[in-house]
């Protein structure tokens, strides 16, 4: 009766406090002195730096405002819309360019013109032909996860071992178990791979779209600080924009691994 | 079981069936007539690949005949077309010239009627041991799901898998894998298993028990199968028929039955009958790889020096 509980509290107990989370711990926290000291003694270049203990009462006021977190919701909700389309249609084209000898001839080309140019550049392009600036910052979020959406579901669906489509053809497979119980499950890792790393692309691309050309968001919120010489805030706004972007890829793993039970056995 | 080879016409049945004429219950009961084993005929079979002075003869006049409800082994040196041959059978890839027939008809896309187990694993990592067993059937359609479920786990029970039904699986060691691939082909019934060098990659020990566990299954549903191996013990302690292929291109070389008798039981392996045979078919081989190695073929130095070693070993053991 005793046992099993104090054995399990002991493991959860060591687990927290696991060697790999003190390390964590102890560099985040030297980090933080380090800052505080350099601020407060003006190391070279930390010399408009503004301390922790400063930045850390100007999220208690950015906490307590709806501005703030409208600047969340906002970046949120275009990484969202972007990142979503993307998906929408960029697997079923990953699918198609695998699959189908004509469609990857005429678009594959096309797109390895297009997949180097960094989404930034284009923000103009996008800005003169989407009719407002909320859908040409959309459009150019979308293309930060679509580029890498496609080619990581073509390189999975291309790579899926032939022994595969041979053993279920033989099985009596007919075209919709084919796609639904063998090549997209066989992709699905690939997709999800390609999934958390279009969503730090989409950060990159929403924040400094927002500078450019947004009227709100977390990006705005930093570009607008620097403008108004706020330092502290324009901490915050990074700090914030780093923990969207972790939270964003956390969805995405933990998603990832409840569809493919298969893949964390070891 | 034993007693469903017999089938007649099987062309004839097809082509009516395709007609639409017959309802759901005749449409079963010709299937399952047609259900356990077929007869094979393989007749002058070429392969090539490449073209023009590159085209390279795979195989070459490779005739063969799988007898109905029969093991039988085809062994020859590594690189002699053997997975060529079976691709061909199962129907991934098409002969240049030659025809294969199963039970009188030309085999042609796959089915579920020549069902291969490939070497190492093909078992779907995405589904369970039960998931990878029953999607032959639950793709076919044609039996109530209850009833799929039932036949794979008593099959699942007999190789000893019961408990690993709901495993992934990377979950199972190599030995579990080959039984559950086993497994997911010949609950289908396929008229024809094709095993391309099945316990290939296992250790010794783990092969030796799946060769035992491969005789029980055998003799429980007698389906008529080609089993390709590299092993010479295991080919004769397996075989019917023994088909001994040469060194590319393949054909057959020589077609020897091994009249031991069934259930096979590894004391066999030290009779007098098992030495003659294993001399027979090692005299055959080494032929074979001498041949490899006067067209300077690399791998077969090795060759040589291993079925040298071994001949020596069974020889020595016959005295």
């Amino acid at each position: 009766m005793k046992s099993p509980n104090s054995s399990s509290l002991k493991k959860l107990f060591n687990k927290i406090f696991s060697k790999a989370v003190l390390r964590g711990i102890v560099a985040i926290v030297f980090s933080i002195a380090f800052w505080e000291t350099a601020s407060r003694f003006a190391f070279p270049l930390f010399a408009f730096v503004p301390p922790p203990s400063i930045v850390l009462s100007v999220v208690g006021e950015s906490f307590g405002s709806l501005v703030f977190w409208e600047n969340w919701t906002s970046s949120f909700g275009r990484v969202i819309f972007g990142f979503v389309i993307a998906q929408i249609i960029g697997i079923p084209l990953g699918l198609l360019m695998a699959n189908n000898r004509n469609i990857h001839g005429m678009t594959f080309p096309i797109f390895e013109i297009l997949r180097p140019i960094p989404p930034l550049a284009w923000v103009p392009a996008s800005i003169i032909f989407w009719p407002t600036t909320e859908l040409s910052i959309a459009f150019v979020i979308f293309l930060g996860a679509f580029f890498t959406i496609v080619i990581n579901v073509l390189g999975g669906a291309k790579s899926i071992d032939a022994r595969y489509i041979r053993a279920a053809r033989s099985l009596g497979s007919n075209r919709s178990d084919m796609f639904f119980r063998i090549i997209l499950p066989a992709v699905l890792p690939s997709i999800f791979t390609g999934m958390a790393v279009g969503m730090g692309i989409t950060w990159e691309v929403v924040v400094a779209a927002e500078m450019i050309a947004g009227k709100s968001g977390l990006g705005y919120y930093t570009w607008e600080s620097y403008v108004g010489g706020n330092f502290p805030r324009i901490i915050v706004g990074m700090i914030s924009i780093g923990l969207a972007g972790y939270i964003s890829s956390s969805m995405i793993r933990l998603i990832g691994k409840r569809s493919t039970p298969w893949l964390r056995l070891f | 079981m034993a007693d469903e080879g017999g089938i007649q016409e099987p062309r004839e049945t097809n082509r009516v069936w395709h007609k639409g004429l017959l309802n759901n219950q005749e449409k079963v009961a010709i299937e399952t007539a047609n259900e356990g084993s077929g007869k094979m005929i393989v007749d002058s079979l070429g392969k090539t690949y490449g073209s023009g002075p590159f085209r390279q003869y795979i195989l070459r006049d490779c005739s063969f005949v799988l007898e109905e409800q029969k093991l039988t082994i085809l062994i020859g040196p590594s690189g002699c077309g053997k997975s060529t041959l079976i691709n061909i059978l199962a129907g991934y890839e098409e002969a240049d010239s030659g025809t294969a027939t199963l039970d009188g008809a030309p085999v042609g896309e796959p089915n579920k009627d020549r069902l291969v187990v490939f070497q190492e694993t093909a078992l779907f990592p995405w589904m369970t041991t039960l998931g990878n067993v029953t999607y032959g059937p639950r793709v076919q359609r044609n039996r109530p799901k209850d009833e799929i479920e039932t036949e794979a786990l008593g099959l699942l029970e007999k190789v000893g898998l019961e408990e690993f039904r709901d495993k992934y699986p990377i979950q199972l060691s190599g030995g579990m894998q080959r039984r559950a691939e086993l497994v997911r082909a010949m609950i289908n019934n396929p008229r024809v298993m094709l095993l391309d060098e099945p316990f290939r990659g296992l250790d010794a020990m783990t092969r030796e028990l799946m060769q035992e566990h491969y005789v029980r299954l055998f003799e429980e549903r007698r389906q008529t199968t080609l089993f390709v191996t590299s092993e010479i013990d295991e080919a004769i302690f397996l075989a019917d028929t023994l088909l001994i292929m040469t060194n590319g291109p393949g054909r057959i070389k020589k077609s020897i039955p091994i009249d031991m008798p069934w259930p096979r039981t590894p004391d066999m392996l030290t009779s007098m009958e098992y030495l003659r045979y294993k001399e027979e078919a090692l005299d055959l081989l080494h032929e074979e790889a001498l041949k490899a190695f006067a067209a300077d073929n690399k791998i077969a130095a090795d060759f040589l020096e291993a079925y040298e070693a071994t001949k020596t070993e069974s020889v020595s053991a016959s005295r």
